[in-house]
């Protein structure tokens, strides 16, 4: 900032700094400040009990749970498609492409709705799986499912411009070097695409902790084994509750606040590594 | 500059205060907040009410509605939105409102006949065509291998007479609280999907094809069997059950501010008249005065006995705290 303020290429730096902090400001954190406040209303006890009472615990166990392995899920699978969509050419792929940002346009409910009309037990998909013993929907499985769903534009849109900057004449090299195929990868290929890996997986995470539409349909709802956190801050406002509603909602922004941080920083580790500035 | 702004301002506050006075003359409108399946019921209701508003008054009434969960819909009130009646599927909520923002006197739930329910309804049993599991009776309910489907007391409103119907059933015939709480903590066992919302366990009953009984009002029960087809569902009526009573009421701070006092409780007593208490009956309502209705719009009612919640539970502030607050008795069920 120092160095900005001595000399920058760009006029209007005084002007941009204003307007993102009113900007930010007036849409993220007055309303989160909102969020804090009502809480404040609570003496530390109350808060206690609210954020500590086992149903809510075992929501966060669900919640926080099933959204990191759905993002790293995503993560992985997200990767694949970008690459396919990136290095191969194949008939009906503009479409596929278009269709990867569905779960981005679609409403949650409706997704949710449509998830669970497929794996419910006389469902499409569920009639098969029920027999072997899979129960998806209304069960914890089902919310991975969901969130697996909503989170998988994340990925595959974070990678894939990483993807097409990079040019296979890099690979060409590693290859007449005397990489094998997996080292090409490995040393060539994935650190490049680490950092924005990262972001979306962070980008899918974040979406799949605050997801209610989609999975509240499709989760089953039974106190203690398939209740998301969402549902209970909903819960609190039923009653009427609003303290309470927000003093879960806190707990939430904490934990997530504190692991896009971890993750961030491991993304600016990773960049610097691997000599990418950010 | 700073001049012309202000008596701009000013300008246009007092034409803003102005303008409606003399406007209201001619034209009025109101907003009632209302929950989800009273749509077509108060669909039909409204044009009628508004011709003969404007035949006694001259008034051009126009008459907005609002559906959504019952707690939704009056937290939206809490929270600023200007209704001027409420006519939601529990007092408690209606209480709320009161409580939160003073806008409803305490007592509001005298002021209309019936305790302000104009329309009533219970609680009854929707099975699957031909009865496999031969669901007569709640005691059927808490049966080993019987799937029953109910939303989650705890974020719907009308889960919560279902609940508080199994209740009162148990502890009168078992004769004490603590069979109550067993019976419907066996109840709850059976449950394998607890809905956010009542129509998100309709669907789960008809569209998922899951449980064997699906705990519904009646009026809701009437529609699905109408709607979906005889040939697919069956109602049951329990040898007893709750009266549930959705209650309506004019939200006085609200009306009282926009001038819409007179309109909106002629509205609420419309309800009451011969035309409302048809039009309820015609939607599945129980009306609060059968005689005033065609007995051909009765002959589907079946008979039923039922308690109310103030006889059974000191009334909705009491049984909220008992059972569904939290550490009540619904929490338990799933904490031990």
């Amino acid at each position: 900032m120092a160095k900005s303020r001595s000399y920058s290429v760009l006029p209007g730096f005084g002007l941009s700094l204003g307007y993102t902090l009113v900007y930010l400001g007036l849409i993220v954190l007055i309303p989160m400040a909102a969020v804090f406040i009502k809480t404040a209303e609570l003496s530390w006890d109350q808060f206690w009990n609210v954020v500590s009472s086992p149903r809510v615990v075992a929501s966060y166990k669900l919640s926080f749970g099933a959204s990191l392995l759905a993002a790293a899920i995503n993560a992985v699978f997200g990767m694949l498609l970008a690459w396919a969509l990136v290095r191969y050419s194949f008939p009906g792929k503009k479409i596929i492409d278009a269709l990867i940002d569905l779960p981005f346009a679609l409403p949650t409910a409706v997704a949710g709705i449509a998830l669970t009309a497929l794996y419910a037990p006389n469902g499409w998909l569920g009639q098969y799986l029920e027999p072997l013993g899979i129960k998806v929907a209304f069960a914890p499985l089902g919310v991975l499912v969901a969130l697996v769903f909503i989170g998988l534009p994340f990925v595959v849109r974070t990678v894939q411009p990483i993807l097409e900057d990079l040019e296979t004449e890099l690979e060409e090299a590693a290859a007449s070097l005397g990489a094998n195929r997996w080292q090409t990868f490995w040393y060539v290929v994935f650190p490049i695409l680490l950092p924005a890996l990262l972001t979306g997986f962070a980008l899918a995470f974040a979406r799949a902790v605050g997801e209610y539409g989609s999975v509240i349909f499709i989760a089953g709802n039974i106190p203690m084994v398939s209740e998301i956190t969402p549902l209970m801050i909903i819960t609190r406002l039923e009653q009427y509750d609003y303290n309470g509603a927000t003093a879960i909602a806190v707990v939430m922004l904490v934990f997530s606040f504190v692991l896009l941080l971890a993750i961030n920083g491991l993304q600016a580790w990773t960049a610097r590594r691997t000599g990418r500035t950010l | 500059m700073k001049n012309f702004i202000k008596k701009t301002a000013l300008i246009v506050t007092l034409a803003a205060s102005i303008i409606p006075a003399s406007y209201a003359q001619k034209r009025v409108e109101i907003l009632n907040v209302s929950y989800d399946p009273t749509r077509e019921f108060y669909q039909e209701l409204n044009p009628i009410f508004i011709k003969q508003w404007r035949e006694q008054t001259g008034q051009e009434l126009t008459i907005r509605q609002s559906h959504g969960g019952a707690g939704k819909q009056a937290r939206s009130v809490i929270d600023g939105l200007e209704a001027d009646v409420v006519t939601l599927a529990l007092a408690y909520d209606i209480d709320a409102i009161g409580e939160k923002t003073g806008k409803i006197a305490p007592d509001w739930q005298s002021q209309l006949a019936n305790n302000s329910s104009p329309y009533t309804s219970t609680i009854v049993f929707l099975v699957r065509k031909g009865n496999p599991k031969g669901i007569k009776d709640w005691d059927d309910l808490v049966k080993p291998g019987v799937s029953v489907i109910t939303p989650n007391p705890k974020t719907s409103g009308g889960a919560r007479w279902n609940y508080l119907a199994a209740w009162g059933y148990a502890e009168n015939k078992y004769g004490s609280a603590e069979e109550a709480e067993k019976f419907v903590t066996q109840l709850y066992k059976n449950v394998p999907v607890l809905d956010s919302g009542a129509r998100g366990s309709t669907n789960t009953f008809v569209q998922r094809g899951i449980g064997d009984v699906f705990l519904s009002w009646e009026n809701e029960a009437f529609l699905a069997v109408n709607e979906l087809g005889p040939d697919k569902f069956e109602i049951i009526v329990p040898s007893v059950s709750i009266l549930a009573e959705p209650p309506v009421t004019v939200v006085t701070g609200n009306a009282e501010r926009r001038g819409t006092v007179d309109v909106s409780k002629a509205y609420l007593d419309f309800l009451y008249t011969a035309e409302g208490q048809s039009l309820a009956a015609k939607h599945y309502y129980r009306p609060t005065y059968p005689n005033l209705v065609d007995p051909k719009l009765l002959k589907n009612f079946p008979t039923v006995t039922t308690f109310t919640i103030d006889e059974a539970f000191g009334g909705w502030q009491q049984a909220q705290k008992a059972h569904f607050s939290d550490g009540g008795f619904f929490d338990k069920i799933y904490q031990r």
